[in-house]
C-alpha cells in the first residue's frame, strides 16, 4: 500500500456513496410535504401545492401531543442535567469500588434496547398497579437521557485542569464557591450540549413511550399512528418535518458547542 | 527597659485575619478531610434513581417472566412457574427467535461491509474541513429522528414510490421484479419484503457501526502500513493482513450497537415488511392488545441473554477499548 496521502478512486466513491446513502432518504419527506397526492407515495409527485402546512396547522390532533413532547422532553432534560451531572463530578477523577459497576448501571439504559427498557418499567407498573400518567413516560426518558449529560460533562470534567480548582482553593474559596464560580463556567458550554442532545433524544423517542405512556400520545406516538393507518399522507411530512427540525437545530448546537475538544457531543448516543 | 515595661504588647502575637466561616466553608472542610462523604452525596441521588427505576424495573421484568397467564380468565397468576418460558420453545415462537437473531446478523454484516470504506477514509484521508465534514455527515443522520427516516423509507420503498420509479427510467423493472421473485426475502413490493426490512434496518442502525470502527481505525499508526508496504505487501494484503485485525474491536464494538437495537426494535418491521413477527413486536403486541404481560416479559429476556453471551465474547476480543 502507498503511503501517500491520495485515497484510492474506489475508496472515494464507495465512502461518499455511503454518505450519499445516509442524507438522501431524509430530503424525499421534504419534498413529499409539498405534494398534491393525498392518497399514495406516488414518485414523482404529480404537482406541488403548500397546502398542507394551513392543513397541518388547523389538525386539531396534532396541538396536544405536541405540548406533551416538549413538556416531557423539557422535564427530562432537566432532570437528565441534575442527575447526569452529579455523575460525573464523582465519577471523573477519582477510582472506587464499584466506580466500573455504576458507569456501567448508567450506560446501560442506552445500550441495552429501548424495548428492554420499556417492557421493564411497564412490568413494573404492572405489579406495582402504577396507572400511566405523564409522570410514567417522564421516567423512562429521564433514565436514558441521564448517560447522555453524562457523556458529555464527564469529558469536560477530564479537560479540566485539576490546577484551576487547586488555585481557586489556594485563594480562599470554598467548594461550593469553586463551583459556582470557576468549575460552572467551564463545565457550561459541555452542559448544555448534553441538555440540547437529551432534548433531541427525548423529543424524538418512541420505542420506550410506547409502553410508559398508556392513553396519551407524544408526536413521535402520534406519527406512529399516522404511518400504521395513515389519512392525509402529506400533513404526516408536516409534522416529520417539524419533528426533523426540533431534533435537527439543538444537535447542530451542541456540535458547535463542544467543537474541537475531546467530547464532541454525541458521540456516544 | 521598655520590654519588660510592657511585656504583653510584644509577646502576644497579632491576631490573624480569618474570615468568619460559613456553613459552605464547615461543609467543604468536611468533604476535603472525607472524600467520600463528597463521594457519597453525589452519586447518591443518581444511584437511587438508577438503581430504584432501573434495575428495580429490570427486577420486575425477570419476575414476571417466571408468572404466567390464568388461560381462563385472563388474569396474571403471580406464583413462581418456569411454563411462561416453555412457551417460548413452541415452534412459532421459536421462528421469531430465529428470524431476529438472523436479521440482526445480516443487519450487522451489510453494516460492516458498508461503514468501512466511510470509516476508513474519514479515519486516514479526511483532513480539516473534510474531517468536520465526514463527522457531522455520520453524526446527524445518527442523531436526526428515528421515525422521520423510518418514515423516508417508507416513502422509498413503496410500490410506486422512487425505487420503483427509478428502474422503471433506466429499463432495469425485470431486475427489480426478479429480486422481488426470490423465496422467502422476496414479496409484493420492497416495502413488505424482508430485503426492504433490512435496508431499512440497515440505513438507521449504520451510524453505530461507523464511528466505532472510526476510532479504532485511527489508532493503527501509519509506520505499520508503510512496514507492510515496505516488505511488499499489495493494497489487499495489507487490508487483510493488518489493517483489517487491527480495526475489529471496533468493528465488534460496532456490531454490538447494530445487533443489539436489530433485535429490539419493532417499528421497523411493523412498517416496512411482510407481516412475519420479530422478537420486538411479540413482545409488544403481547404486553398491549392480548395482555399476556408474563409471555411479553420471557421474550424480551431473550435479547438480554443473547447480548449477555455476546458481550462475554466480545470483551474477550477487546472491544470495550474501542467504545
Amino acid at each position: 500500500m502507498r503511503s501517500d496521502s491520495r485515497p484510492p478512486l474506489f475508496l472515494t466513491v464507495t465512502a461518499i456513496g455511503g454518505l450519499l446513502f445516509l442524507h438522501l432518504p431524509i430530503l424525499l419527506i421534504f419534498l413529499y410535504a409539498f405534494t398534491t397526492d393525498e392518497r399514495t407515495y406516488q414518485f414523482p409527485p404529480p404537482g406541488l401545492t403548500t397546502q398542507w402546512f394551513a392543513v397541518a396547522w388547523n389538525r386539531e390532533d396534532i396541538w396536544p401531543p405536541l405540548y406533551l413532547s416538549l413538556k416531557v422532553a423539557a422535564l427530562s432534560t432537566v432532570m437528565a442535567l441534575i442527575l447526569g451531572t452529579l455523575c460525573a463530578a464523582a465519577m471523573a477523577r477519582t477510582r472506587f469500588f464499584g466506580r466500573d459497576q455504576i458507569s456501567l448501571l448508567i450506560i446501560l439504559p442506552i445500550a441495552l434496547p429501548g424495548i428492554i427498557t420499556g417492557m421493564s418499567l411497564r412490568s413494573a407498573f404492572s405489579i406495582m398497579d402504577i396507572p400511566f400518567s405523564t409522570w410514567t413516560i417522564l421516567m423512562g426518558h429521564a433514565t436514558f437521557c441521564i448517560v447522555i449529560v453524562f457523556n458529555n460533562a464527564v469529558a469536560r470534567f477530564r479537560r479540566l485542569s485539576g490546577s484551576i480548582v487547586e488555585a481557586s482553593m489556594d485563594l480562599g474559596a470554598n467548594g461550593f464557591q469553586t463551583f459556582r464560580h470557576v468549575i460552572l463556567p467551564n463545565l457550561g458550554s459541555a452542559l448544555l450540549a448534553g441538555g440540547m442532545l437529551a432534548f433531541a433524544l427525548s423529543f424524538d423517542e418512541v420505542i420506550v413511550t410506547t409502553f410508559t405512556a398508556g392513553q396519551q400520545s407524544t408526536l413521535p406516538i402520534w406519527m406512529l399512528n399516522e404511518l400504521v393507518r395513515p389519512r392525509q399522507r402529506p400533513v404526516t411530512n408536516v409534522v416529520a418535518i417539524v419533528v426533523f427540525v426540533t431534533t435537527f437545530v439543538p444537535i447542530l448546537i451542541a456540535y458547535y458547542l463542544t467543537r474541537g475538544g475531546a467530547e464532541t457531543a454525541g458521540g456516544g448516543k | 527597659m521598655s520590654l519588660t515595661a510592657e511585656p504583653s504588647r510584644i509577646a502576644q502575637p497579632a491576631r490573624a485575619i480569618l474570615p468568619t466561616r460559613g456553613l459552605g466553608d464547615r461543609i467543604s472542610a468536611l468533604f476535603w478531610r472525607h472524600p467520600n462523604v463528597l463521594l457519597i452525596t453525589l452519586l447518591a441521588l443518581p444511584l437511587v434513581w438508577l438503581v430504584v427505576v432501573y434495575l428495580g424495573s429490570l427486577a420486575a421484568l425477570l419476575l414476571q417472566s417466571f408468572y404466567s397467564i390464568d388461560e381462563f380468565s385472563g388474569q396474571i397468576r403471580r406464583e413462581f412457574t418456569l411454563s411462561t418460558y416453555g412457551e417460548l420453545l413452541q415452534p412459532a415462537n421459536l421462528d421469531i427467535i430465529i428470524r431476529t437473531v438472523a436479521m440482526s446478523a445480516a443487519v450487522t454484516l451489510g453494516a460492516v461491509v458498508i461503514a468501512f470504506p466511510i470509516a476508513y477514509f474519514a479515519a486516514r484521508y479526511a483532513k480539516g474541513h473534510w474531517k468536520a465534514l465526514f463527522y457531522l455527515g455520520v453524526m446527524l443522520p445518527l442523531w436526526s429522528s428515528y421515525l422521520v427516516k423510518v418514515y423516508a423509507w417508507k416513502l422509498i420503498l413503496a410500490r410506486e414510490g422512487i425505487i420503483t420509479w427509478a428502474t422503471d427510467g433506466i429499463g432495469a423493472s425485470a431486475v427489480l421484479n426478479g429480486i422481488l421473485a426470490l423465496p422467502v426475502i422476496g414479496g409484493n413490493s420492497l416495502s413488505t419484503s424482508y430485503i426492504g426490512t433490512w435496508l431499512v434496518f440497515l440505513y438507521v442502525w449504520l451510524p453505530y457501526m461507523i464511528l466505532p470502527m472510526q476510532a479504532a481505525l485511527e489508532r493503527v499508526p501509519q509506520s505499520m502500513l508503510e512496514a507492510s508496504a515496505d516488505l511488499g505487501a499489495s493494497c489487499w494484503q495489507t487490508l487483510r493482513t493488518v489493517i483489517f485485525p487491527l480495526a475489529l474491536p471496533g468493528i465488534i464494538a460496532g456490531s454490538i450497537f447494530t445487533f443489539s437495537l436489530t433485535m429490539g426494535d419493532y417499528i421497523i418491521p411493523q412498517i416496512v415488511g411482510s407481516s412475519r413477527r420479530f422478537i420486538g413486536q411479540a413482545v409488544y403486541q403481547l404486553q398491549g392488545t392480548a395482555g399476556n404481560i408474563p409471555l411479553a416479559a420471557a421474550f424480551a429476556v431473550v435479547p438480554i441473554v443473547i447480548m449477555l453471551i455476546y458481550l462475554t465474547i466480545a470483551r474477550r476480543k477487546g472491544a470495550f477499548d474501542a467504545l
